[in-house]
């Protein structure tokens, strides 16, 4: 698809225009790959996998693209806290902008071009109408920090990690989508003080495993992996800050509209090191799906069906499904004839 | 949601005596208690490179001031409240040399924005001693608003700012010195449970 309609023009909040062509449903990134959930260290290197899939660039860009941005500028325009970055993070904002405008340039060449001359820069992004011209590791050439100009033009969030004492700090990031989580009260902490709320994992040793993998993830070879949650309506900002704004949400759900309100929404994360900072940055790019739309995949209607009810009561606490899970499954049990699933997250007929 | 036990809530330890070229040691109320109790561990000289500055809070006339001066020659500075000895702390941090040895004893609230001068003026964290002694009060930011509310001892608790009835979770920002505190009835507004005493 080259053409700019491929991108929709849609809303994440008040009347949630948010929808998934038959398309985006086919490639949505189900992060099950068996009939139940444990947290694991589950990483694997971020290779080109699947042709249309969301495996298969480095950084996906999908229909949602264009809308997206502009509710990101909503967010920021409320509330500018939610893009931070200390001062010893400039330079890892220009690694990420380079890495960026490299690849979406190189991937996707009908939408993005990058003209280099020296530090002389020309950047176009056509679905969102911008061309300019800037000097590399010169700020004051463009309208924001470079992490913060890069990020506004780029679909998820992304922090930024220093990597000092065997350790990873999130001194900088972009948080406009995220799953109930402060930037801004995270900003400054460590990988085990930003995981502190999580349950169960630090006890089974997976965040120690986990750091020992990122402090040794290299240049050019990204890893990745998946994380979820459920959240109601296609809402992005599921932020901590407003959460007395969205809470009354959950509220709304009941067993005739539990299938279009309440939504899977899969992380695909992603793990990159920075040229000159040595930074490690850390996209977490969000797809939405209601559950009447997953449903469509008769494996995936099956299975979900199965990690729903099992999930473990302490994860279903801390992803804020306490109300509304049994409404979850109740829906589900409809797609769930006891039949086997196969093995893999992709649907049957790929 | 985790509400305690969560990991980034700092560990405290009593203060030990480190070989440094000078040490500044911070308390308010009962943390004039720690530094009485390192002063029992202090090898020769190392009071003589010492500068101590005290809050003595909700210790007024227990005679800590007078105790603590004995322990050096330098004279004691005593401050009113935590907000009025921050400017005379960022001073004496930022005339702080490299092995400059901090040591910080007291309530969280003090422990916690010490620390922040600190951070900002440079000094490495581990040339930084903490330990908690006294009352339980907490500092508490409001994830909603940012506000601070000082001195938290119930849970939940109002916040000062803009209202809302918090949930104070065990998480804790180091750059900010505060607990996080978040709306506990944003599903169902108006059943708040009714505040009960938690920080004592
Ligand atoms: C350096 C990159 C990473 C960053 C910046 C990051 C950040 C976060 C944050 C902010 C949270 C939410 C914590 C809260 O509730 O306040 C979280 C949750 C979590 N993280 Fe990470 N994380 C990273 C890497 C990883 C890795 C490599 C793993 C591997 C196992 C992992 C596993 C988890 C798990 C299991 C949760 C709980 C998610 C849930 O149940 O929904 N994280 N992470």
């Amino acid at each position: 698809m080259t053409t700019l309609d491929f991108f929709h023009d849609e809303t994440f909040r008040d009347d949630f225009t948010y929808w998934n062509s038959p398309e985006a449903i086919r490639r949505f990134p189900f992060p099950f790959n068996e009939d139940k959930y444990m947290y694991s260290v589950n990483l694997e290197p971020h290779v080109a996998f699947k042709p249309g899939s969301v495996f298969e660039k480095s950084f996906d860009v999908d229909e949602h693209y264009v809308s997206e941005m502009r509710d990101r500028a909503l967010v920021l325009q409320e509330d500018p806290l939610r893009c931070q970055s200390l001062p010893h993070m400039n330079m890892a904002g220009w690694d990420l902008l380079e890495l960026i405008m490299t690849k979406k340039a190189a991937e996707y060449p009908q939408w993005f071009e990058l003209h280099q001359d020296g530090d002389r820069w020309r950047w176009v992004n056509r679905p969102l109408d911008i061309d300019h011209t800037f000097t590399f590791l010169d700020n004051t050439t463009l309208p924001y920090g470079p992490m913060e100009y890069i990020m506004r033009q780029t679909q998820g969030d992304y922090a930024i990690l220093d990597q000092r004492d065997n350790n990873l700090w999130m001194d900088a990031g972009m948080i406009t989508t995220q799953a109930d989580w402060s930037l801004d009260f995270d900003l400054g902490m460590n990988f085990m003080e930003w995981h502190g709320p999580v349950p169960l994992a630090h006890e089974m040793g997976i965040f120690d495993r986990a750091l020992k993998f990122l402090l040794n993830v290299r240049q050019g070879q990204p890893a990745r992996r998946l994380n979820w949650t459920m959240t109601v309506n296609p809402r992005l900002d599921t932020s901590p800050e407003r959460y007395a704004k969205w809470g009354t949400d959950r509220m709304d759900v009941n067993a005739d509209n539990v299938g279009q309100l309440m939504h899977l929404r899969v992380e695909l994360q992603s793990f990159w090191r920075l040229p000159r900072s040595n930074a490690l940055v850390f996209p977490i790019r969000c797809y939405l799906i209601s559950l009447q739309d997953l449903a469509t995949i008769p494996k995936w209607g099956r299975r979900f069906h199965r990690v729903i009810r099992d999930l473990p009561d302490e994860l279903a606490d801390y992803k804020g499904l306490t109300i509304t899970r049994p409404y979850v499954i109740e829906y589900m049990s409809q797609f769930d004839d006891g039949a086997p699933t196969s093995p893999g997250i992709f649907a049957d007929d790929e | 949601m985790l509400v305690e036990g969560i990991k980034s809530r700092p560990i405290y330890h009593p203060l030990e005596p480190k070989p440094g070229s000078r040490h500044i040691l911070v308390a308010d109320a009962e943390g004039a208690e720690a530094i009485l109790e390192l002063a029992t561990k202090t090898p020769d000289g190392f009071w003589d490179k010492a500068r101590i500055l005290y809050i003595p809070r909700s210790a007024v006339g227990k005679g800590y001031e007078e105790r603590l001066q004995a322990l050096t020659p330098f004279p004691l500075y005593v401050g009113p409240t935590i907000a009025a000895a921050i400017p005379r702390l960022t001073k004496e941090l930022s005339d702080a040399q490299m092995g400059t040895q901090i040591y910080l004893a007291g309530t969280e609230g003090l422990v916690g924005q010490a620390m922040i001068v600190a951070l900002e003026a440079g000094v490495d964290q581990g040339s930084i001693q903490r330990d908690h002694r006294g009352s339980e009060a907490r500092r508490v930011q409001c994830v909603h608003c940012k506000g601070i509310t000082e001195e938290v001892t119930t849970q939940p608790v109002k916040c000062t700012h803009c209202g809302l009835m918090l949930l104070v979770r065990d998480h804790y920002s180091r750059r900010i010195g505060a607990f996080q505190g978040v709306c506990i009835d944003a599903e169902q507004p108006g059943t708040a449970p009714e505040p009960e005493e938690a920080f004592l």
